[in-house]
This record gives structure tokens, sequence and C-alpha cells, in this order.
């Protein structure tokens, strides 16, 4: 149930979970209420677009809808939870886009932010198909992890450095954004191996991969580089061994290594990689 | 004749029957009986209580206490939390230490609520008063982990830390490291709202070292095994936060976790669990049963059925804070095993509108059924209905304090399609008590004329999104005697409602409207009128022009009683008119 919609008494019923209030005109009719009487079959008035700030007082028959736009836009220091997710196109934003509102001490919202950057829900809908079965794929490697999606509640620093061997520039990956290692080393694959316009000069030739690969050569060992971790006791660490959301606890920044460099570890082999996961298609 | 014989006792009598005399209300009432008590009474008072920092300036208060040991001053308007003020407004704590610094004032509390607190009045604080023991910090921001080094360092008697909700900078985890092997007297240690690293051997040291502790608050960065080590050296521990909960079940560590946790017999306040394995959780539940107290609100990695399995040995509860994950279902089970339950706050888990995890009406109305000792109540929720309020209202008539906010801030009862006017006010008719009200949902000028004819006791109310006109702000400024602070947003009240009866705000703490109807020149006439009131017009973003037509809306306005005029500090963008 929804509230701006539905108070007009107009049937429609748009999607259920979707709160609409903000996207309903807003009624400027400025006589003061006159009778308690509520008639909310009568429609919303349609008089007056917004003139930005004006609040309009009445609500006469029909609610009280704002739309975004009343709101001022001109505050300063506000922080808005993270961006809405479109749930199709032309959806209407979600109710974090009220400055203050829902009424949430800031560093209660922060937090949750950065919570809300986890694994997308199943509820998400991705516009082209490439993304979605990207999606689709992401969950189903990921749903074959033992570990608890909801593991990787690091906080709000879900961004940690990766730099690379060879690689003057590093980058910085968001944690918080992946639930299993699989999904980590693709990303970090598509950013320092696919893109054409990354600085891989370095990279031979027969490491360059199309991002429509979908094992993580970074993981499995078969690669001329490996993925390394620091950790909080500052000591370098080989990325898989431990569940994901330890990881996530004790890892300080990421290293792309080169094999050769990584001493002792010697060439990885298939079983190392423990999780029992299905290979995707 | 009394009083005559009142005169006879000596003025040390009088100071010692003041002792026992410790409600700020009640101190202050006491001060204007006579000039005498008020005498004896100031030079008496040690705990004193600024609930407005621009009310009154240090050299008063020192002045007038002289003896005073303990502080606690508010800074900022409380919509300051919800991003609603600017960043540089004000709230400065620096001025306060100084002043107190150079009065020797012997300082040995301090207790500050959404004031700018920078490293350097920190570390004034910690080397001007040689027996300060205690300093808590609430949604305070401006200072960085140095500040708090320089207080681990030089304040040798300290007894408590208590650092929440802050916004604080980390610049690494070494302070802890600061408090020398000679302090031993820590009581509490709160430091979870810390982002970073923290030197965890110089921290187990600490704990080992403070045979006094009995507040811990551990932030994210200390792991389960660490945990572990801390509590094997505090059992005394009666209120535990825990920061990570992570670690693998089958583990030695997490094993020798489970056998520690019995042997701290005396915990009865939990929170933290913000990174958490709910599998691990069971090793919780030995100690659930002694719980009076349990903050969840930050762990929302614990889901449903953990959550649920976790309430169930608790059935003590007194005070549950927890994320709207647990849902109507989750509550239920709370109403049915929390039957001491005094205070409850329902935080929302997911701001992008999924109505999935919200709680509703039904959950509500369970707990009040279920918890007859409820009186505090903080409830976000996707919906709510006149119905179920109304039955709230006859389940629970002790409510002191209620909050409710609806996702959607216009959202009417979904059932019947009408404002939650007649809920809220059978809530005000009911609790007879309530001394805080926030409101929520699709509301008109009704619901105001009840809380205006009802709400005796009221003190603090809040609205958004309410109201049709300018008659809802008169009902409640003329009905609800005991107002102190009101504040407003995005409601259709104006110039009207704001002039009307002006002294009243006298008898106020504040008053803040945004985004409703006052014009600038409504604002002067007040200002004019009542030289005793600061009326703080905020401008960010310039858009007033206060030489040009006084029929501009004034989109911020923040007015409040005080002692010593306009502040010094305001901002550009603050105008006191």
């Amino acid at each position: 149930m929804q509230g701006g919609l539905g108070l007009l008494g107009v049937g429609g019923s748009g999607s259920a979970n979707e709160l609409t209030f903000s996207k309903v005109e807003k009624e400027y009719d400025h006589h003061p209420a006159e009778s308690d009487e509520l008639e909310l079959g009568l429609g919303l008035s349609l008089g007056g677009g917004g003139s930005g700030k004006s609040k309009g007082s009445a609500w006469g028959e029909c609610g009280r809808i704002l739309t975004a736009k009343d709101f001022p836009s001109a505050v300063s220091g506000t922080k808005r939870a993270a961006d809405s997710v479109s749930h199709e196109g032309g959806s209407p934003p979600s109710i974090s886009q009220v400055v203050g509102w829902p009424p949430i001490r800031a560093y209660r919202m922060n937090s949750l932010v950065s919570q809300a950057k986890a694994p997308r829900s199943e509820e998400e809908k991705v516009g082209s198909e490439k993304e979605k079965s990207k999606d689709t794929l992401k969950k189903k490697i990921c749903n074959g992890n033992k570990t608890n999606n909801m593991f990787n509640e690091k906080g709000h620093l879900g961004f940690v450095k990766v730099n690379m061997d060879g690689l003057p520039i590093g980058r910085k990956v968001d944690l918080n954004a992946h639930a299993c290692y699989e999904t980590l080393a693709q990303t970090l694959e598509e950013m320092f191996f696919a893109s054409p316009t990354s600085i891989n000069s370095i990279v031979s030739g027969a490491e360059k991969k199309d991002s429509s690969t979908k094992s993580s050569k970074l993981l499995d060992g078969s690669s001329e580089f490996v993925l390394t971790y620091e950790d909080k006791e500052g000591d370098w660490m080989l990325v898989g061994d431990v569940p994901w959301g330890m990881f996530l606890s004790s890892v300080r920044r990421l290293r792309i290594m080169r094999t050769s460099e990584a001493n002792g570890l010697g060439p990885r082999f298939q079983e190392r990689n423990e999780k029992p996961r299905a290979k995707p298609v | 004749m009394l009083r005559k014989k009142m005169n006879y006792f000596p003025d040390e009598v009088i100071e010692h029957v003041f002792d026992f005399i410790t409600s700020h209300k009640d101190r202050n009432a006491v001060s204007l009986v006579c000039k005498s008590w008020y005498k004896i009474e100031r030079m008496s008072r040690q705990r004193v209580f600024i609930g407005n920092c621009y009310a009154i300036s240090p050299e008063r208060v020192i002045a007038r206490f002289p003896e005073l040991k303990s502080l606690t001053l508010k800074g900022k308007p409380h919509f300051a939390d919800f991003s609603l003020v600017p960043q540089d407004w004000g709230g400065i704590l620096y001025p306060w230490i100084e002043a107190f610094a150079k009065r020797r004032v012997g300082l040995e509390e301090l207790r500050l609520k959404r004031m700018v607190v920078s490293d350097e009045s920190l570390e004034l604080l910690s080397r001007s008063f040689g027996n300060f023991k205690a300093l808590v910090l609430v949604s305070c921001e401006g200072f960085t982990t140095d500040g708090l080094a320089a207080v681990a360092a030089n304040c040798r008697s300290l007894r408590e830390l208590d650092l929440q909700e802050n916004e604080v900078e980390d610049h690494k985890g070494n302070w802890i490291s600061r408090f020398p092997e000679s302090c031993t007297s820590l009581v509490s240690l709160n430091f979870a709202c810390l982002k970073g690293d923290i030197n965890l051997a110089a921290l187990e040291k600490l704990v080992a070292r403070s045979p006094n502790l009995k507040s811990l608050r551990l932030n994210r960065a200390v792991p389960l095994d660490v945990l572990q080590k801390i509590l094997m050296r505090a059992p005394q521990l009666v209120d535990l936060g825990i920061g990570s909960f992570v670690h693998d079940p089958a583990s030695d560590a997490y094993n020798k976790l489970k056998a520690t946790i019995l042997r701290c017999k005396s915990i009865r306040s939990l929170s933290g669990f913000l990174e958490v394995t709910p599998r691990c959780l069971q090793a919780i539940h030995p100690i659930c049963h002694n719980l009076t107290s349990l903050n969840l609100s930050y762990a929302p990695g614990i889901h449903g059925n953990d959550l649920i399995k976790l309430i169930q040995h608790c059935r003590k509860l007194e005070r549950l804070w927890i994320l709207d994950c647990i849902g109507d279902k989750g509550l239920g089970v709370v109403a049915s095993t929390c039957k001491e339950l005094q205070e409850l706050r329902v935080f929302p888990s997911d701001l992008q509108g999924g109505g999935n995890a919200a709680v509703t009406e039904e959950g509500l109305v369970a707990i009040s059924a279920g918890c007859p000792k409820l009186h505090s109540l903080l409830y976000f929720c996707y919906q709510m209905t006149n119905a179920a309020l109304i039955t709230v209202a006859k389940n629970c008539s002790n409510f002191t304090r209620f909050r409710l906010c609806t996702l959607d801030p216009v959202k009417p009862d979904p059932v019947t399609m009408r404002p939650l006017d007649e809920g809220f006010g059978a809530i005000v008719q009911s609790c007879k008590r309530l001394r805080r009200l926030s409101l929520s949902g699709l509301l008109t000028d009704q619901v105001f004329l009840y809380i205006g004819m009802y709400a005796e006791q009221l003190e603090m109310l809040s609205i958004a999104f309410a109201g049709n006109s300018d008659k809802g702000m008169l009902y409640v400024l003329n009905g609800c005697k005991k107002l102190r602070k009101l504040e407003i947003r995005d409601c259709p009240f104006g110039d009207t409602a704001l002039l009307t009866d002006v002294g009243k705000y006298e008898t106020m703490r504040s008053l803040w409207m945004s985004s409703c109807e006052v014009t600038l020149g409504g604002c002067q006439t007040l200002a004019e009128d009542r030289p005793m009131l600061n009326v703080e017009i905020i401008n960010e973003d310039g858009q007033i022009d206060f030489s040009a037509d006084e029929k501009q809306k004034v989109g911020k306005m923040y007015l409040y009683r005080s002692l010593v005029g306009p502040r010094k500090d305001a901002p550009a963008f603050v105008r006191t008119l």
C-alpha cells in the first residue's frame, strides 16, 4: 500500500513496495481547511505547479502531498543515503532523498549507507540483459559460498587500495560490493587486465582477457599474477584461504603480485580453491 | 511560624539538606525561595546542566556556581542530527574550556551533546583540570584521535571515557597506548564509534590493569579472538559492546570464547555486533537471561531467526534497541518474552523504500499488549493506523516518550485513508505523563487540538509535514503549558501563529521552524518585541535579502531565550535579528 496514490482514492496500485509520496502533485490551495470531513474521493486539485519553496497551507479535502521540489535543495551538509535504486525506468525516488527524513541521526545514517553497499538484493532489476546475467551469475557464484551473505557488514570503509606490481598508479575497490572472492577477483581482473585504457603495457599479451571470461585466473593460480592482501598485523597473505567475512575483517589493502615474487607460494593448485562452487556457464 | 524556625538553622544544615536534592529542576526551584537559599544553593551546587550553550556564558556560570564540578552542555538544535543545520553553525566547546581553565574551576566531569569539540579543546581540558574524571561525548564532531590521546595521556584520574555516535577523524589507533601504566582507574570506556584500527595489545594491557572496569564498548577493529582475551581479564564487566563477532564457529578460538563468556556473569547490557557471523551468536545465549539492556541497532548482520532465537533468551530485558528487520512477527516474540520491557527503539534498516524489512502497526500493537511497563518508544514503521494507536493507548497509558515515524512522512491510515489525528489524539489523552512526542503520518490541525487539550505534561514536541493552518500551532502554544522545546519542519504555520503569544517563547528553551510560512517581517517583529530572545535566521544559500521585502519566507529559523544576547561566534550565514 502506498501513501500517495492511494490517498487519492485512485485505484492504481503500482508496485506495492514503492513509497510514492514524493511523486504525486502537490495541491497549492491556500484556503484554510473547513470541516474535518474528509472527502478523499475528490481528486487532488491539479492547480498550481510549484513555485519552488512555497509550501501552500491547505490540505483541503485531500492529503498534503509533497513533491521533492518542495524541499529546499540548498541544505549543506546533507547526508543522503545511497543513491536510490531504480527498479524500472522512471521509478520514484526513494524516501531517502527527502532531506532529513526519516529522522535518523547522521552518524547512524552513514553506518546504514555503508551497509547498503552490501551485495545487491534479489529485487534489483538491472537494465541490460548482460548485466542481468552478470548479476545472476554473481549471485550464483556467491550462493555457493557457505558463508552468509550478511558477512560483509564491514562498515563504511569498504574501499581498499589495490596495487599491481609494475604499475605506479593504484586503484581502489569497494569490498562491501562483494560477497565472495570470485566476484572480487573478476572486478579486479576487469580493472587491471581487461580495460584497453588501463596502463598494462607491461602485462604480456597472453594475460589480457576479455571481460566475458568467467573464471578468475587471479584465484586459481593460472595467471602470471596472484592476489594477495595485507592483513591487520602487517603480513602479506594469499587471498582466498579464510572465510570471506574473516578476510573482510582483517584486510587492509590488496596487491596483485607477480607469482614469481610470491616466495614459497609456488603454483597454485586447483584444489586450493576449496569452496565448492558451480562453475558458471 | 514555620518560616521563622527555618531561619534558626545554620547554613550548613540547610546545605546538608540540599545535598539530597539532586535534580536540576528541584535545585532551581529551591534557589528561588529566598535570597539566603539562593546563596546556599549556588555555593553548594556541583552539577550544572545547560540545555543550550548559548543561553548563558561560561563566565556567568562560574560566577554563580564556583564549586562546579560537573557540567552538561548541549549545543546544536536537535534537528542538526538530521542534517538540517549547516556545518559551521556553532556550538563550540573551546571558549568554555578556556574560561573554566582561566578561573581554575575544579572540573571533574564534562558531558556534551551536539557540540563542536576540537582537539585543542580536548588538549586544554586534559592539561587544565587535575582531577578530571569523566568525559562523555554524544553526537559531537570536530576532533580526532589525537585529542583522545591527550585526554588519555594527561588525565591521571580518568574514570570514564564515553564516545557515543560521534564523527571522529581517526588517525590510527595508538591513542589507546597513551594511557599511562599508572592509569588503573577506568570504570567506563566506550570507543565503539571510532572507525579505525586500534592498538590491540595496548587495549588488552589497559583492560588488564583496570580492575574497576565495568563498561567496555569496542569498535569494529577488535576481532573476536582479542575479545576473548579481554573478557578473560575483565569478567566483572556489566556492560559490553562487541565490535567484531566474526569467526569460524568450528574453530578453537570460538570455543574458547564460548567458555570465557560463561565466566562473565555480571553482564547486564550488551551492544554492538558491528560485524557478525550469525552462527556465532550461540555463544551469547548463556548470558542472555541476565540482560536488561540489548542494543542490536547497529547489527544488520543479524536477521530473522537468529534474532528471534537470541531474544527468546532475554526474559529480563528492560531496554531493547533493534532494527526493523525483526519484523512484526519478531516483535510478537519480544512481546511474549520481554515482560519487563520499558524502552523500545525500532530503527529502519533499509532506506530504499523496500517494504519488506519494515515493521507495521501490528508489531506495535503486539508490544503494547505484551509489555505493560513500556513507557519509552521510538518506532520507525512502514505504516500506522488509527485503530492501532487507539489500542496502544488503551494498553499502555504509561508512555513518557512516544516517538513514531512513518517512513513516508505523510502516509495516512492505509485502512481508512484518514489522517492519524484520532490515533495520536488517543495517545495524548491516555498518557497523562507524556513528556516527549514526535508525530508523523498524515495529520491535520485536529491532532494539534488534541495535543493542546490533553498533553499537559508535554515538554518536547517534534512536528513534520503536518497541519493545515496557523490554528494547529496555536493549539499547541496555547495548550501545552510545560512546553520547552518545539521543533517544526515543513508545516503551513506562519506569522500569525508565530506572533500570537510572543511571551510564550521566554518560558521555553527553544523553537525551531524550517520550511514553514513565517516571513522575515514576522521574525523581525518578534525579535524587536522580545530582546531576551535570540532569533536566528539561517541563511545558508543566501536566499534571504535582509534589506528587502519583509514578506520573504524564512527557510530556517531558530529562536531561543538567552541571558547574554546575540552570540558572537555566529557564522556569516546566521543572522540574529
